[in-house]
């Protein structure tokens, strides 16, 4: 048995070490799970012949895996959930700026100003609800409503989740310091029960175990997907603040990539209208091409309240989001 | 095993075994040089994320610092401590009762139960949490099959039930192997002196019994300490979550690092505990010849203890199959596409597998040292083991990101890398149950194969090592299925396109795409029942001692 299991695994280190010569390769950093992008990238793979070896894990992650990294990192095009991680690895600059065209592709407010990464799809943060227990017209007009006594044990966050920090370093650029620190204290004063992030959220949202969260707004579509008999509903602020954000999901290419035909084919590929039905068809999320549709079930993008925001920014207050979470006692 | 066991000797040994002739005096205290030789190579391997850690300390903010210094981390600490010790405590009591009914009583179909209630084991802890969470409350499947409202099974009870499913088959299968390894005459000895069943476990069971639960306890409290998954899924504030959140919210991972040394501190405190309430522990019989004595059960007693196995069962291993079952048919009936996902089957086997074989190896000269020639660097070095065990998997992988993306470039992100990684955080549960067989292997022995011109190196390869075979293969086991289901430290450390089952099942679950992280979970469970089949009780002719 012993001998049969080194045997195997010799025959793997093998194949491993054997698998990364072909020609026409490149090398993904993702942050998007593999749940929801290799069916994508299996696409790209057959339609361009091109090689993609792809390392999943989360988005921060491999921000700060990247920067480790420096200029001589593997990686030739970085996916990220959220724009914080890309702003970081921009802000190193370690990202080398799109070209025109592909910048052309999604509007202006999805990607960052400075051209070094395009978003690729959009996902809004909502309420989720238990439509058995709780009546839309009761939830607030923004995330502010909620430090309401009324509100007391009925919120769930995910106070340690990156789609909640990158709300709060939102939250920070569009209200300030003392504003987002007293909103947070007031959520901790209501007892607002913590989870580790959004997916248990809108699972205990479903099994009746809170009334409301915050969470982003495809976890529930993918919940009914699963099972359609589930009472929660998701809930879009009507006023346009850091809890109505639409946070793109991106990418950007390497600095250091050796691979720059290969990576802007992969760039183009996102944004075309084929993969961005994927997103919308696939993951539920919004596509951020113009003229591509968003699930039926979902308010249109152009009619959800935004707040004039650069997001390129979160990348520079997310760290003290984490320390205004600690300090209000959240953590 | 042909030698005689007529005689039966208990000895508590007063020092190091009698030394073979022209033995040195040197030699006899501190071990033969290549075991040392193999050691420091260890060593060196666990060296390198604690010292990479030390390094990223001197680094670290002075903000970073401070928040060791706050109320919040003392009190999480005592709440992390009392924790652990009600977890370990409650894995003791089930494990240790299991494996004395499957060991020594003549309940029937043993083997059958002996599997079922070890077969827990290769669930990860989160999905335990994640199935206990959709189970109960009032639209739990509980309560769909049963009308019977259960409440939420959240906070501290829910913590507290996963993660005492996911850690007493430690303490069963260690304790379980060394029962069947207890000599039978000790007991008959008491009996017939007039002690009753009760007081003969106590006074004489339970003492050979010490180093095993106090193996399995440790591996259990150690566990317990550095979970995430499961305590944070069930909403329990513990030390893991405020590392994890300082990790994932921030780039600077310096606050992460400095707070992980608060949980060495706590491992350290534990292992302490282990030592300290051990005493002399080291106890060796003569090899019965005769297998152990059977103790028959009352109809009471056999309906009590058949509840208890049904109970432990049903929590452990029913209810989270028939919750994965029911999801993967739920997803199936409405049409989702569900894929067997071969590649990460084999990620898991080649790095479960290479982890185990690794471990087993390097376990070997630890334990001899630590038991054979105990001095202060034998018994640091076991200790070192434990350290590693207990440090949170977060820590260690970021730790041997930034050593390896600097000075090890070649290795980066390399499966090799990863096996060691492996094979070093589990070190501890294959130096557990090869401490427990060794321990009950007489020294003696040893010294007649030196006293006939044997080598050290001849007698460990024809004498100590076959002996020891049980407890490795146990220890090697238990490597491979606990490396099946390691999460934070492959995710960080794989080579790109190298996934495991355990990955899958997490980042299916993550998107609530319970369908897919069903099937990943069930082909997981599946891929270990042969494993945990071997580790539960068995013949010993399986074994081949």
């Amino acid at each position: 048995m012993r001998r049969l299991l080194v045997a195997g695994a010799v025959v793997a280190l093998a194949a491993t070490a054997c698998s990364s010569s072909d020609d026409r390769s490149l090398t993904v950093y993702s942050g998007r799970s593999e749940e929801l992008i290799q069916p994508l990238i299996d696409r790209f793979e057959e339609e361009t012949g091109i090689a993609v070896t792809v390392r999943y894990a989360g988005s921060a992650d491999l921000a700060a895996t990247i920067l480790e990294e420096g200029s001589s990192s593997p990686a030739d095009v970085f996916l990220a959930q959220d724009p914080a991680s890309l702003g970081t690895v921009a802000t190193a600059e370690l990202f080398t700026p799109l070209s025109e065209e592909q910048r052309s592709r999604v509007p202006s407010r999805f990607s960052d100003p400075d051209g070094y990464w395009l978003g690729i799809s959009g996902r809004a943060r909502v309420v989720v609800y238990d439509s058995t227990n709780v009546d839309p017209s009761e939830l607030p007009q923004t995330e502010d409503g909620f430090t309401d006594p009324s509100w007391s044990g009925r919120v769930g966050i995910a106070p340690t989740n990156g789609s909640f920090l990158a709300f709060v370093s939102a939250k920070i650029l569009l209200d300030g310091r003392d504003a987002t620190l007293a909103w947070l204290e007031g959520m901790a004063e209501n007892q607002s029960p913590t989870f580790p992030k959004n997916s248990a959220i809108v699972t205990a949202v479903n099994d009746g175990q809170v009334d409301t969260g915050l969470a982003n707004h495809y976890y529930l579509l993918r919940a009914l997907a699963e099972d359609p008999e589930v009472p929660g509903r998701n809930h879009f602020f009507a006023i346009a603040t850091a809890g109505s954000l639409v946070m793109p999901a991106g990418v950007g290419i390497l600095a250091s990539s050796q691979r720059t035909d290969e990576a802007d084919a992969f760039v183009d590929f996102l944004v075309e209208d084929a993969s961005q039905r994927y997103f919308a068809e696939e993951t539920f999320e919004y596509p951020l091409v113009p003229g591509v549709p968003a699930d039926d079930r979902l308010p249109p993008i152009e009619t959800i309240p935004t707040p004039d925001l650069d997001l390129s920014l979160l990348a520079t207050t997310l760290d003290e989001a984490t320390d205004l979470v600690a300090e209000a006692g959240l953590l | 095993m042909t030698e005689p066991g007529s005689i039966v000797e208990i000895e508590i040994p007063a020092g190091v075994p009698a030394a073979p002739p022209g033995s040195t005096e040197q030699r006899r205290s501190h071990g033969p040089w290549y075991l040392w030789v193999i050691s420091l190579l260890i060593v060196c391997v666990i060296a390198v994320p604690v010292t990479s850690l030390a390094l990223r300390l001197l680094d670290a903010t002075d903000a970073a610092w401070q928040s060791l210094l706050s109320w919040q981390t003392v009190r999480l600490m005592v709440r992390t401590l009392v924790f652990t010790a009600l977890v370990t405590a409650s894995a003791t009591a089930v494990g240790v009762s299991g494996a004395w009914l499957l060991a020594r009583t003549d309940l029937r179909f043993r083997r059958a139960w002996g599997v079922a209630f070890a077969l827990p084991l290769v669930i990860p802890s989160y999905v335990i949490a994640l199935v206990l969470i959709s189970a109960s409350g009032p639209r739990g499947l509980v309560a769909d099959i049963t009308g019977v409202d259960l409440p939420h099974l959240v906070g501290f009870p829910g913590a507290w039930l996963a993660l005492t499913l996911s850690t007493y088959p430690y303490v069963f299968l260690i304790t379980a192997a060394a029962l069947q390894r207890v000599d039978p005459a000790l007991e008959e000895a008491a009996r017939g002196l007039g002690a009753s069943p009760a007081r003969v476990f106590r006074t004489v069971v339970l003492p050979q019994l010490r180093p095993a639960m106090g193996a399995g306890a440790l591996l259990a409290a150690l566990y317990t300490l550095s979970d995430f998954g499961a305590v944070s899924l069930m909403r329990f504030d513990v030390f893991t979550r405020v590392i994890y959140a300082q990790y994932s919210g921030r780039i600077d991972r310096s606050p992460a690092i400095v707070l992980s040394i608060v949980l060495v501190a706590a491992a350290l405190i534990v292992i302490w505990a282990e030592q300290r309430t051990r005493g002399d522990g080291a106890l060796f019989s003569r090899k019965p010849t005769r297998p152990p004595s059977v103790y028959r059960l009352t109809p009471w007693q056999r309906a009590t203890g058949t509840t208890f196995l049904a109970a432990t069962v049903a929590a452990g291993l029913v209810l989270p199959v028939a919750v994965l079952s029911a999801w993967l048919l739920r997803g199936l009936t409405s049409g989702i596409d569900v894929t067997i996902p071969f590649d990460a089957i084999a990620g898991s086997l080649t790095g479960a597998s290479l982890a185990a074989i690794v471990a087993v190896a390097a376990s070997v000269p630890i334990v001899v040292l630590a038991v054979r020639y105990p001095t202060g660097a034998s018994n640091a070095l076991e200790r070192a083991v434990y350290v590693m065990f207990s440090l949170p998997h977060i820590t260690v992988a970021i730790a041997v990101v930034a050593f390896t993306v600097r000075y090890a470039r070649p290795v980066y992100q390399s499966l090799l890398v990863l096996v060691l990684v492996y094979a070093a955080m589990f070190l501890a549960q294959a130096t557990g149950p090869a401490k427990a067989s060794l321990l009950q292997i007489d020294p003696a022995l040893d010294d007649a194969s030196r006293g006939l011109g044997r080598s050290h190196l001849a007698t460990m390869a024809r004498i100590t090592v076959p002996l020891m075979s049980k407890g490795l293969l146990a220890g090697g086991l238990l490597v491979f299925v606990t490396a099946l289901k390691e999460l934070p430290a492959t995710l960080l450390l794989r080579p790109s396109g190298f996934t495991t089952l355990a990955v899958r099942i997490w980042s299916s679950a993550d998107e609530l795409l319970y369908t897919q992280a069903a099937a990943s979970a069930l082909v997981l469970i599946a891929v270990s029942v042969v494993p945990v089949y071997y580790l539960s009780i068995k013949p010993k002719d399986v074994v081949g001692v």
